[in-house]
């Protein structure tokens, strides 16, 4: 039926809103959809003065979609138990067409996961991200990087190689170590009196279920607690401090469009770095895939150094470092969980390293060079000189953490300014 | 009706209510846990597992002496070891640098329990999986094979944890206990019964 105006020419036509606009107003009514975008994204106010290190975040949040796709797909074709899985996976990369892309998207997306995590964590210790009013949304990361550390774990081993395995009985050993309950623990957790069909089938059962279901969710909580704080920034300065009559920070930019274009643009470079490592080095000389792994798990034979992937290398290299098991084991748990007393071991008036003085700046710098060093002491043999570096490194590591109540306290810091830094393009 | 507001004066007795709650509660709680049982039992080693898990025999009288012979017994090599009388000689003389050298914190059946860790002195018999987290240690039976001073043993390649040919740990090895000795019996003088001794199967 033609719109006719009051003068009867007939109207132009009037462009689709009208008409969707009914029906958005029921969906609205029943689902609070434009609520949600004009909330969390439109009216999502984010500091202005983000740079590179922020578009960690968001990567890691693509890497997680990428992961979650090439690993249902990789499902479809992979088939878990102790005489299958090996042949499967050659399968995959040998007859399934393309599956040689998506598994070398899926073997690379792990690693990628953790480059970007690690520079998204040192990205808050850089600007105090931590710090009040932001604990929570530390500690939700956290979780979601031990949830990461368990889904990476378990996803090793799937392939049945001779690392996954002697990986999987060096780790699940670990546990051996608790006093008293150790032994039955391990054999439960291994269903069996060894690494077995029983392990495989149900870390196959973890890596693809049960883990990445606890991973969104906390992925979700993260996201939850941000919205509520508001991102931090290099200047570790609140922006919600200073509202304009509008109503908004002054020093704020609405997430859409301002950042998601931002992240975008991350996101093509991300892709393009990415895409090189799957094409033209997808086992990067041996650190993301490493060669004892093309061979079928030998249970009566040892690679020559067992040793994890590069992620897991600056904690192991901590294990080996320690000349007692349980000691070992202990620190190594330690140096993981140290990260979640970080807001409560800070006592910096300040956030931003760029107000802080010279003490922790330099304690920054040796907590970096030290969580480097040590990951390249993991992969070494066992041999007396890596160890004795890994011990002096392991000290700084620990010394980071635990003397921060301290050198915090005495560090002098410079006047934070009222607002952030920023420069027009 | 609607409307009415729901309080004390209601009739509701709110301590009756608390009780009721936390009794609910508290019979969810067991039911729950409960419920756990069959999920978390369902982890342990299947019937099948165990029933893989039976004594293995190995038939020892073809082990020249000096050498090792490799057995299977619950997806774990077991090392079989007849060792000369200068192996077990090179046994004594360093019980200084050993972390537990009469097996007191170790996993050894008693007949174990001495210092060669065997039931015989020449027959050296062990679960071939290092203490410290579960790598293969490699043989290294020669006088000064590692370093000048070694009296020769067994060496874990993943973290270099040490041990003699009784299956002792060293100091300064990550493992902190011995190598472990499974139960293990002689039904005749030729055959290794791994797995079971008088007191039964494991």
């Amino acid at each position: 039926m033609a719109v006719k105006t009051a003068s009867g020419a007939p109207a132009r036509l009037p462009d689709a809103a009208p008409a969707k606009r009914g029906l958005w107003a029921w969906v609205n009514k029943r689902m609070p959809i434009d609520e949600f975008i004009s909330s969390q994204l439109t009216g999502y106010y984010a500091p202005k003065n983000f740079n590179i290190w922020y578009f960690f975040g968001s990567l890691a949040l693509v890497v997680l979609v990428l992961q979650l796709v090439t690993g249902i797909f990789l499902t479809m074709f992979y088939k878990p138990g102790e005489l299958t899985s090996f042949d499967s996976v050659e399968y995959i990369m040998r007859e399934v067409h393309w599956g040689w892309l998506i598994r070398y998207l899926h073997s690379t997306g792990a690693s990628a996961f953790f480059i970007v995590v690690y520079l998204h964590m040192f990205r808050a210790l850089l600007y105090g991200s931590y710090k009040a009013p932001r604990e929570l949304l530390w500690l939700m990361g956290m979780l979601v990087y031990l949830a990461l550390m368990a889904e990476a774990f378990m996803g090793y081993v799937l392939p049945w190689g001779n690392m996954s395995y002697w990986g999987a009985q060096v780790i699940v050993n670990l546990f051996g170590t608790i006093p008293g309950i150790g032994p039955g623990l391990v054999e439960w957790i291994r269903g069996d009196y060894g690494i077995a069909d029983a392990t495989l089938n149900r870390f196959f059962a973890l890596h693809v279920a049960a883990v990445p279901l606890g991973l969104l969710l906390l992925v979700m909580l993260h996201l939850v607690a941000l919205h509520q704080t508001g991102s931090n920034n290099p200047d570790g300065i609140e922006i919600k401090e200073k509202i304009g009559s509008d109503g908004k920070p002054l020093d704020g930019i609405p997430f859409h469009p301002y950042y998601t274009v931002k992240d975008t643009f991350g996101v093509g470079v991300f892709f393009v770095l990415f895409a090189l490592i799957v094409f033209f080095v997808p086992t990067f000389g041996g650190l993301f895939l490493e060669s004892p792994n093309f061979e079928v798990a030998n249970p009566v034979s040892t690679p020559a150094d067992i040793t994890p992937v590069w992620y897991f290398t600056p904690y192991y290299a901590i294990l080996r470092a320690v000349p007692d098991q349980r000691m070992g084991a202990l620190l190594m748990g330690l140096a993981v969980l140290s990260f979640l007393f970080l807001p409560w071991l800070d006592r910096s008036p300040v956030k931003s390293m760029r107000y802080r003085g010279w003490i922790s700046r330099t304690a920054l710098a040796l907590f970096a060079v030290s969580f480097v060093a040590l990951g390249y002491l993991g992969m070494q043999p066992a041999e007396a000189r890596y160890v004795i570096a890994a011990r002096i490194f392991a000290v700084v590591y620990f010394a980071f953490f635990w003397l921060m109540p301290f050198y915090t306290r005495i560090d002098p810091v410079k006047p934070v300014p009222e607002r952030v830094t920023y420069h027009a393009h | 009706m609607a409307d009415s507001a729901i309080t004390a004066d209601d009739g509701v007795d709110l301590s009756r209510r608390k009780f009721l709650t936390q009794a609910t509660i508290a019979t969810g709680a067991v039911g729950a846990v409960f419920a756990a049982v069959p999920f978390i039992e369902s982890w342990s080693p299947s019937e099948r597992a165990r029933a893989q898990g039976a004594p293995v025999e190995m038939d020892v009288s073809k082990i020249d002496a000096g050498q090792m012979a490799i057995t299977v017994w619950r997806r774990s090599p077991i090392y079989v070891v007849r060792r000369t009388p200068d192996m077990v000689a090179r046994i004594s003389g360093h019980d200084d640098q050993l972390k537990d050298k009469d097996s007191r914190y170790s996993d050894q059946p008693a007949y174990a329990k001495n210092t060669l860790r065997s039931r015989s002195a020449e027959l050296l018999v062990l679960v071939g999986v290092c203490t410290h987290l579960g790598c293969l240690p490699k043989q290294k039976f020669d006088a000064g094979e590692i370093y000048p001073s070694w009296p020769g043993g067994f060496f874990c390649p993943c973290h270099g944890s040490r041990f003699d040919l009784a299956g002792r740990v060293f100091d300064g090895s990550p493992a902190s206990i011995n190598l472990r000795v499974p139960p293990y019996s002689y039904p005749n003088p030729r055959t290794l019964l791994v797995g079971a001794d008088e007191k039964g199967a494991a």
